[in-house]
C-alpha cells in the first residue's frame, strides 16, 4: 500500500527542486546578462574596431576592424600615460583611508553620552553624493577666498590654487575623495571593533600588553575581515574616481588630472568626438587592472566557502 | 573592549576627551559646514568679499531662487522616478536569486554566485558604450526607465550577494520541515523565507536608494535634458551656469545631499548593517 503514491510524489518533488532554482534565477540572471555580462564582451570586441558610434541608413554597424590598432595607439598616447600614472597615485594614496579610518574608529569607540550621534555625524561624508563632495571641495580650494587658499596664504605668504596647478591638482582631488572613503572605512572598523573578543583583550592586558603592541598583535588580527573589506572598497573607490574629476576639473588643467575612467568617457562621448573603439580599449585596460583585484576577492571568497 | 574605556582613565583625560570630540567633529565636517553657511548667505555678502565673517542676514531667498528660477525641483522629482523603481526592482529580483543560490545545491551554483559578485566590481566604463548604444536602440535614451533598468540590473549583483548570505544564515531546518510537509517550493519562498527577510529588505532598500540617488556617471551617460536628468547631473549642469555664484551652488548642493542624509538618519541601523556586511565573521 505504501509504495506507489509516495514514489510518484518523490519524483515530482525532485523535478520541482531541480527546476525551482532556475525559475527563481531567470529574471535576475537575464537582466544581469543583458546589462552587465554581454556589454563586457561587446566592449572587448569593440576595442578592436574604429567606430564613431553611428549606424548607416540600413541600421548597419559602420565600424572598421583595426586589430590591435587602438592598443598600439594607447602605447604612444601621452594622455593615456598621464591617466595611468594618476590612477596609480589614486590607488596608492587612497590606501591612507585605512589607517586614518582605523584611527578615527578607535577614537570614537567609547561609550560616553551622545557618542552614537558623533559616529553618525562622522559618517556623514559617505552618505552624500560625490558630486556634492566635489563641489564642496571646489569651494574649499577656490582661489582668492577658498579656505585652503587662505590657509596656504597665511602659512606660506602666497596662496595656492591647487586645482589650477598641474602638479598638485590630482592630490587635491584625491584628498576630496579620501574624505568620504575614510568615513566608510571608519564605519567598517567600528563594527569590527565592536566584535573584538573582550576576553582576549583582557587576557592580553593582564599580560601587560597595551597601546601599539596591543593594537598590532591582538586587535588587528581580529579586525582582519574588516580590513579585507576595507581594502576592496578602497581599491574600487580609487579606480572609480570619475565623479570627482568630472566635477572638480574636467580633467584639467591641460589634462593633468585625467584618470582612466574619465579619459575613457572623454574619448567616447566627450568634446573630442565619438571614438567608441578607442574608448573601449581604455575601458578594457581599466577592466584588466580591476580584474587583478576581483580575482583576489573571488579567490578569498572561494576559500571561505569551502571552509564552511 | 579596545581601546580601554575612557571611564577608567583619570578625570583629566575624560575631560580632555569630551572636549576633543566636538572639536574633531568640527574639523571633520568643516567643508560641509562652510557650504551650509554659504547657502544661507546673501549674494551681496559674497560680492563684498564677506565670505567668512558675520552674514548680514539669513538668505532663505537663495533656496527660493533655485526652486523658482531653476529646474532643481524637477531634477529631484526625476531622481525619485529613477531611484524608487530601482529599489523595488533590484530588491525584488535579488530576493529570488538570493533564495535560489542559498537554498538549492544545483550544479553551477557557486559559479553563478561568483559571477554576480564579480559583476559588482566591474568598472562602469567597460559597460558604457554597449549599454548606451542598446538604450538608444531601444528608444529608452533620456528616459527614467532606461536609466532605472540599467540600475536594477547592476544593483542586482550586490543585492544578490547580500540576500544569499542572509538566507544562508537562516535556520535551514525551517525549509527542510516545510518540504517534509510537502509545501511547494514557491510557497516556501513566499510564506516561510520572505517574512524573515524584512531586515535584509530594509537594509538593501536604504543602501540602494543612496547609491542610485548619488549616481552621477550613468545619469550623464543615459540622460540629457531637464525632463529626465536626475539631481546629480542636473546640479552639475547648473554649476556650469552659476559660475562663481557660490551661494546658489551651495544651496543646490545642500538640497541634493538632503534626501540620502535623511534616509540615513531615519534608517541608520539598517544602513550600517548593510554596509558592514562581511566586516565581521
Amino acid at each position: 500500500m505504501a509504495s506507489a503514491p509516495p514514489d510518484h510524489r518523490t519524483v515530482r518533488r525532485w523535478n520541482q527542486r531541480t527546476l525551482a532554482p532556475w525559475l527563481f534565477l531567470t529574471p535576475g540572471l537575464f537582466m544581469f546578462a543583458v546589462y552587465v555580462l554581454w556589454p563586457i564582451v561587446e566592449s572587448i570586441t569593440l576595442s578592436f574596431y574604429d567606430w564613431n558610434g553611428l549606424y548607416n541608413q540600413d541600421g548597419e554597424f559602420t565600424g572598421t576592424f583595426v586589430g590591435m590598432g587602438n592598443y598600439a595607439e594607447l602605447m604612444t598616447d601621452p594622455a593615456f600615460e598621464t591617466s595611468l600614472w594618476n590612477n596609480l597615485k589614486w590607488l596608492v594614496l587612497y590606501m591612507a583611508a585605512l589607517p586614518i579610518g582605523l584611527f578615527i574608529a578607535i577614537f570614537l569607540n567609547q561609550t560616553v553620552t551622545g557618542i552614537r550621534l558623533y559616529k553618525s555625524l562622522f559618517f556623514f561624508p559617505f552618505v552624500i553624493s560625490q558630486v556634492v563632495v566635489g563641489l564642496i571641495f571646489a569651494w574649499f580650494y577656490a582661489p582668492n577666498f577658498g579656505l585652503f587658499y587662505l590657509l596656504t596664504e597665511a602659512v606660506m605668504g602666497q596662496g595656492t590654487a591647487i586645482l589650477a596647478d598641474p602638479d598638485l591638482v590630482t592630490y587635491g582631488i584625491i584628498v576630496a575623495g579620501l574624505w568620504p572613503q575614510i568615513a566608510y572605512v571608519m564605519i567598517l572598523y567600528l563594527t569590527g571593533l565592536n566584535n573584538v573578543a573582550p576576553d582576549q583583550i583582557e587576557a592580553a592586558r593582564l599580560d601587560g600588553a597595551k597601546g601599539w603592541r596591543m593594537l598590532w598583535y591582538v586587535v588587528l588580527p581580529q579586525l582582519r575581515p574588516a580590513t579585507f573589506i576595507a581594502v576592496i572598497v578602497t581599491v574600487i573607490g580609487a579606480l572609480r574616481s570619475f565623479d570627482l574629476v568630472s566635477i572638480m576639473t574636467t580633467g584639467g588643467p591641460f589634462g593633468s588630472s585625467r584618470v582612466l575612467s574619465y579619459y575613457m568617457f572623454e574619448m567616447a562621448l566627450g568634446e573630442f568626438g565619438f571614438r567608441m573603439g578607442y574608448g573601449a580599449a581604455i575601458a578594457v585596460v581599466l577592466f584588466a587592472i580591476m580584474m587583478i583585484f576581483i580575482s583576489g576577492f573571488i579567490w578569498k571568497m572561494w576559500r571561505d566557502e569551502k571552509e564552511r | 573592549m579596545f581601546p580601554r574605556p575612557i571611564q577608567q582613565s583619570s578625570p583629566g583625560v575624560q575631560w580632555l576627551y569630551t572636549l576633543a570630540l566636538p572639536v574633531a567633529l568640527l574639523i571633520w565636517l568643516f567643508p560641509l559646514l562652510g557650504v551650509a553657511l554659504t547657502s544661507l548667505r546673501p549674494a551681496s555678502d559674497l560680492a563684498q568679499g564677506n565670505y567668512f565673517g558675520m552674514p548680514s542676514g539669513i538668505a532663505w531667498e537663495n533656496y527660493i531662487y533655485i526652486f523658482t528660477e531653476t529646474p532643481i525641483g524637477q531634477y529631484m522629482v526625476n531622481s525619485l522616478w529613477v531611484t524608487i523603481p530601482t529599489v523595488i526592482g533590484a530588491v525584488g529580483l535579488s530576493l529570488m536569486t538570493g533564495f535560489a543560490l542559498a537554498v538549492y545545491g544545483f550544479r553551477g551554483n557557486i559559479l553563478v554566485f561568483f559571477m554576480f559578485v564579480a559583476g559588482n566590481f566591474v568598472p562602469f566604463q567597460i559597460l558604457m558604450v554597449p549599454v548606451r548604444d542598446m538604450t538608444l536602440n531601444l528608444g529608452m535614451y533620456d528616459t527614467w526607465y532606461g536609466l532605472a533598468l540599467f540600475h536594477i540590473a547592476f544593483q542586482t549583483g550586490f543585492c544578490t550577494l547580500f540576500m544569499r548570505n542572509f538566507i544562508k544564515a537562516l535556520p535551514y531546518e525551517l525549509i527542510e520541515a516545510a518540504r517534509v510537509e510537502g509545501v511547494a517550493e514557491w510557497r516556501i519562498f513566499w510564506f516561510i523565507v520572505l517574512p524573515l527577510m524584512r531586515p535584509a529588505i530594509a537594509a538593501l532598500s536604504v543602501l540602494v536608494f543612496t547609491f542610485i540617488w548619488n549616481d552621477f556617471f550613468w545619469a550623464t551617460v543615459l540622460t540629457q535634458g531637464v525632463d529626465s536628468q536626475p539631481i546629480t547631473a542636473g546640479l552639475s549642469s547648473l554649476n556650469g551656469q552659476w559660475i562663481a555664484q557660490w551661494h546658489l551652488v551651495s544651496a543646490g548642493s545642500i538640497l541634493a545631499a538632503l534626501p540620502p542624509v535623511l534616509m540615513f538618519f531615519l534608517m541608520q541601523k539598517h544602513f550600517i548593517a548593510g554596509l558592514t556586511l562581511g566586516a565581521v565573521k
